[in-house]
């Protein structure tokens, strides 16, 4: 998805820093390799990016400048909840869906894009009040949970998966609004993902509340 | 007793270690190396700020040249995980200190590696604009 928006803009001094979320690098592997991306792929197994930047979810994204400042804090990399409405048997989307769905694809990468060529002249480039106005800042609980995790996956490392499990249910329980976490812990199934009845169950168990945070930016579907 | 200390993106093994219940004890030099923190006579300092020993409760956190970091951290309001044989203990950044270092703006630098090993920070693209953006295989 980044990887033709990267081709157009590398000469405007513009970079992209992939993160996977993934505890096994091996897992990650095969995607990386059949997108053969030219920008850094990296690899971060104890979800250090997301404990940093306050993230709950793939993708999302911050736009930096270029004296590391952030320009756009933490939100949603051009995803939607158009998955919630797709036939769950088949994998298909009603073609309205759909369309939303794409669209919200296109309006962050043309975001990216506009930011890119124009700086902060860019209607989606923040000024520091309101890229400070977007953030969302960590709780107690949240920190909490990140340590319980990054116990986990060390305990996991180890060999001890029972008193792993222990850690990552009590990180889950501290942290419940975080995707990544109850997704990277969950079981996965023969094609690696963690989209099982009971993922189905917490998706439909949020009701009106979004799987993906609206983004507040100019022509994105609300 | 041989324990490993996690903090941040260090993962520190230190041998001369002394756990007691919900304590851990280490040598001044060990706390420096695992967390950044140095004892000093006025508390317990990282450049500028220095959390002095609560009065009345010094045996909780410091006996002789041993510091308990555990208790400091919890003070600190930082969280202190450890796991059952008390042989691992993950000490987090406080959601205080977080949040702080987000609302100044300046983005969290990290080192990370790539499919083949190669380290890449965050701050090897200053000067130019960075899309950070995660995904998972999941």
């Amino acid at each position: 998805m980044w990887q033709k928006l990267y081709e157009a803009l590398e000469s405007r001094n513009f970079a992209i820093v992939a993160v996977a979320m993934d505890s096994r690098a091996d897992a990650a592997r095969p995607w990386i390799e059949a997108a053969a991306p030219t920008y850094p792929c990296l690899i971060d197994r104890h979800h250090r990016v997301a404990e940093l930047y306050n993230m709950v979810n793939v993708p999302q994204a911050v736009w930096i400048d270029e004296n590391g400042r952030i320009v756009r804090p933490t939100e949603t990399a051009g995803a939607y909840e158009g998955f919630r409405k797709m036939d769950r048997a088949t994998g298909t989307m009603p073609d309205e869906v759909a369309a939303v769905t794409s669209g919200a694809k296109r309006t962050y990468v043309d975001a990216v894009r506009d930011w890119v060529i124009n700086d902060r002249a860019s209607i989606h480039a923040f000024d520091p009040a309101q890229a400070k106005a977007h953030l969302s800042l960590p709780t107690e609980t949240i920190a909490a949970a990140h340590a319980h995790f990054r116990l986990g996956q060390h305990l996991l490392g180890r060999g001890r998966d029972a008193e792993a499990r222990r850690h990552f249910e009590e990180a889950r329980r501290l942290h419940p609004d975080s995707w990544n976490i109850w997704r990277q812990t969950h079981t996965v199934d023969a094609r690696g993902l963690a989209s099982g009845p009971e993922f189905w169950a917490r998706v439909d168990a949020l009701g009106t509340r979004r799987y993906y945070a609206p983004v507040d930016m100019k022509g994105m579907p609300g | 007793m041989m324990i490993t200390v996690i903090h941040e993106d260090r993962d520190v093994a230190i041998t001369d270690a002394r756990v007691t219940g919900d304590g851990l004890w280490l040598t001044a030099p060990d706390v420096d190396r695992s967390v950044g923190w140095t004892l000093k006579p006025e508390g317990l300092c990282r450049d500028d700020t220095c959390v002095p020993v609560p009065r009345g409760r010094e045996t909780e956190f410091v006996d002789g040249r041993a510091v308990n970091i555990a208790a400091f951290w919890r003070h600190m309001g930082g969280p202190v995980v450890r796991d059952d044989t008390g042989e691992t203990w993950v000490l987090g950044t406080s959601a205080h200190q977080r949040a702080q270092t987000l609302e100044s703006l300046e983005a969290p630098d990290f080192a990370l590696p790539d499919l083949q090993g190669r380290m890449h920070a965050l701050s090897d693209q200053r000067g130019k604009k960075v899309l950070l953006v995660t995904w998972a295989s999941w």
